[in-house]
């Protein structure tokens, strides 16, 4: 068994997230022997009646409220290959924590309680995994037995859903009607829907595809460190990263950006290993270069004889607010993008959506927590970066508001830098001069390092 | 890639990450596998080179033989070792063994306690002098704030919940209920004085990942793991008097991996040897809460 997919489980709260889980791993023989009478009896004592979700809401919170608070990994095996099974919360106060563990998936299965039907949530999980671009997902309509099996419903709710789903861009691969708790198609088809013969929740995982490596696309690779370790004599200069698309070869002419500093891939270096000839995508790996150049971490490594990122300082994102102040204008936040940090400024928001209605509204001044907008960023200096389109991994980034990593984006836009861009409220000692001065600074000085 | 080149190269790139964002770093280390690939995995993340201490809590009730596996490697890995303890206790006899405290009070005094100490810099630290073999009073004292621990998901619920970067407060406490958002290799590296992170590299390896990966890389491992001759071995190391032994005939990493795959262990979990586990549910999460590993 040499591969492992990485599937999350979403919707709405208590809509049976956990319990499909539950049931998965005890159906499947997957726990621990003993857990899941150690879990009966713990229930017995304490007078409450078994639930397949305590088996996994560790938590001793989660327990007692009943409720998932956080993301679980959940180790499972099919006869296909090995999973880590993401159980996200449901509940809107914990959608930082649903979008942490979204965001680390491949594939997703989106559930909805049949008798509740398709509920905020609902929609607001399936367009955040819709911003993820988690494409590959599997409706499982749950708790069937709460409406007598009824195919009808059944059919109101997949003929409902697909059209919101199509709306934003996710095709299901199936939908399937489940009875969790009761173990009706999770692991074999059953009698009990005898309208249904499709496949079973544990057949349809194991269809997902798992996608390759990048290895086609541009080279990318944001460094991570600039190493010389002169420890027993070792005097490698080793520039370090992990590859964040396509592939480099020793002899490659390379170009670091922003600083537009050349030079020739000399060697690729991998700890105890012959060095290669040949690096791809998600490998993590060093480089020495033929010669000397001084450049700083966080500059995005490309080739020179492919086509380049685009290195600017102002951009259109679509963005999701997690943080518990809201996203304003007037205030200097921190962008990270690969390993690169810039100071960043709201320029403007174009419109902010209510994702689980789809509704947009424009002339926002504001962005509030578990919103999602359209905005203008502008950053205190040019960024290299790539659009949703071209290179994944270099197209999204992160938003910190104080210590916190408070928003998340994907940018699908490049714009021009903008001399008149009013900015001085953000920073109102500097004039329009100050700023131009500080931008020639970091473009052709970056190891002053300078932080006005 | 498969996937343990790809596990690999993810926990290379959070330990890159630490490396760059944390001025005051440390990997601590409990001399057993999973520490143990996490070392390796930082030589291979630095091209050969740990640039960080290692940081060992002694409870003195480690098995003897863990102690003198830890200063071997050190000297023949030239790694920065600091030890830490909590000699208060042990001087006055405040331990399980001693009959003063239950199992988990012990493990809050020399472990948690210790650690915490340890780590803010407030009880002395020892150096491993590679000289002379012996340890000395380490004269830094600075606030370690970024720790890397090679605590894994699938080891018990509470661990299933962690981030790669985890912070913890002044008094080292985790806060469960409110954890900050993490996504695409983007990570908390931004806190405030006095707090620091926990780096958990491993997150996302299981037992059988960890014994594949010290299979496949030839990584030295401390004997204790195997059976030499009296049908035991220890599957998950800690102190003597709370971790016992299994009964297994496995004798090298292939054994082990076959058993853990289709033999006696497939579906018993790892920790079911440890005592301090079982005083009521929990258990685990609360020491964690504290400052646990």
């Amino acid at each position: 068994m040499k591969e492992r997919m990485n599937i999350v489980i979403v919707g709405h709260v208590d809509h049976g997230k956990s319990t499909l889980v539950g049931r998965l791993l005890a159906d499947t023989n997957s726990l621990p022997q003993g857990k899941l009478e150690q879990v009966k009896r713990t229930c017995e004592t304490n007078s409450k009646p078994f639930e397949y979700a305590f088996l996994l809401d560790a938590l001793v919170d989660e327990q007692a409220q009943g409720i998932t608070i956080d993301t679980a990994r959940i180790f499972f095996k099919s006869p296909k290959r090995e999973y880590i099974i993401i159980d996200a919360p449901g509940h809107i106060e914990f959608l930082k924590n649903m979008i942490s563990g979204a965001a680390r998936a491949e594939a997703a299965i989106l559930l909805i309680d049949a008798h509740e039907g398709i509920a905020e949530n609902s929609k607001r999980h399936a367009y955040m995994l819709s911003m993820l671009d988690i494409k590959q997902v599997i409706v499982a309509v749950n708790k069937m037995d709460l409406v007598n099996y009824d195919e009808a419903i059944f059919d109101g709710i997949k003929k409902d859903y697909t059209e919101f789903l199509n709306e934003i861009d996710i095709k299901p691969i199936a939908f399937v009607p489940l009875a969790a708790r009761q173990g009706i198609n999770i692991i074999a088809g059953s009698n009990t829907i005898q309208w249904y013969n499709g496949p079973s929740i544990l057949e349809l995982i194991d269809t997902f595809r798992k996608e390759k490596e990048d290895n086609q696309n541009n080279f990318r690779m944001f460094v991570q460190g600039i190493y010389k370790f002169t420890e027993d004599g070792d005097d490698r200069r080793i520039i370090a990263g992990t590859v964040n698309s396509g592939a480099l070869n020793v002899g490659d002419e390379v170009i670091f950006l922003p600083s537009e500093k050349t030079s020739t891939v000399k060697s690729i270096e991998i700890y105890g290993k012959d060095s290669p000839l040949r690096a791809g995508s998600e490998e993590a790996i060093g480089i020495t270069l033929s010669t000397q150049v001084y450049v700083k971490h966080s500059e995005l490594l490309c080739r020179t004889d492919e086509p380049q990122p685009h290195t600017t300082d102002r951009f259109k994102a679509n963005i999701f607010w997690m943080g518990r102040k809201s996203l304003q204008h007037d205030k200097r936040y921190k962008l990270k993008i690969g390993t690169k940090k810039v100071d960043l400024f709201l320029e403007n928001i174009e419109s902010v959506l209510d994702a689980s209605h789809l509704e947009k509204s424009n002339g926002r001044k504001e962005i509030q927590r578990h919103e999602v907008a359209h905005c203008v960023f502008r950053t205190a200096s040019p960024v290299s970066f790539d659009l949703i389109e071209e290179v994944k991994t270099t197209s999204r980034f992160v938003i910190v508001d104080g210590y916190d990593i408070a928003g998340g984006g994907i940018i699908v836009e490049a714009l021009e830098h903008a001399y008149n861009v009013n900015i001085e409220k953000a920073s109102p000692d500097l004039s329009a001069f100050e700023l131009e001065l500080k931008d020639l600074i970091v473009k052709y000085f970056p190891h002053w390092d300078i932080n006005i | 890639m498969d996937y343990l080149d790809k596990l690999e190269a993810h926990s290379i790139y959070i330990l890159r990450e630490a490396y760059r964002e944390f001025k005051n770093l440390a990997m601590l280390w409990s001399i057993g596998k999973d520490s143990t690939v996490l070392l390796w995995l930082a030589k291979k993340a630095f091209f050969g080179h740990v640039p960080f201490p290692l940081v060992h809590i002694d409870t003195a009730y480690k098995i003897p033989e863990m102690i003198e596996y830890r200063n071997k490697l050190s000297i023949e890995w030239k790694i920065n070792l600091i030890v830490g303890q909590n000699k208060t206790a042990l001087q006055n006899k405040q331990t399980f063994p001693d009959g003063a405290v239950d199992r988990l009070a012990c493990c809050k005094l020399l472990k948690t306690e210790a650690l915490r100490n340890t780590l803010s810099g407030e009880w002395k630290r020892f150096k491993l002098d590679h000289y002379t073999g012996q340890f000395i009073e380490d004269e830094n004292r600075e606030q370690y704030t970024g720790v890397i621990v090679g605590v894994r998901a699938d080891e018990e619920g509470s661990r299933s919940k962690e981030r790669y970067f985890s912070p913890r407060d002044k008094n080292n406490d985790w806060d469960v209920g409110d954890q900050p958002p993490e996504l695409w290799n983007q990570f908390k590296t931004d806190f405030a004085p006095g707090t620091h992170v926990r780096i958990h590299p491993l997150l996302d390896w299981t037992e059988l990942n960890i014994w594949e990966y010290l299979d496949r890389e030839n990584i030295p491992i401390i004997p204790l793991y195997f059976d030499r001759g009296n049908g035991k071995r220890y599957r998950s190391l800690g102190c003597y008097p709370c971790t016992k032994p299994v009964e297994s005939n496995a004798k090298n990493v292939k054994e082990i991996i076959l058993e853990l795959k289709s033999g006696k262990f497939a579906n018993i979990a790892e920790r079911a040897g440890r005592e301090q586990d079982k005083e009521g549910g929990g258990t685990l999460e609360e020491l964690r809460r504290d400052g646990y590993m």
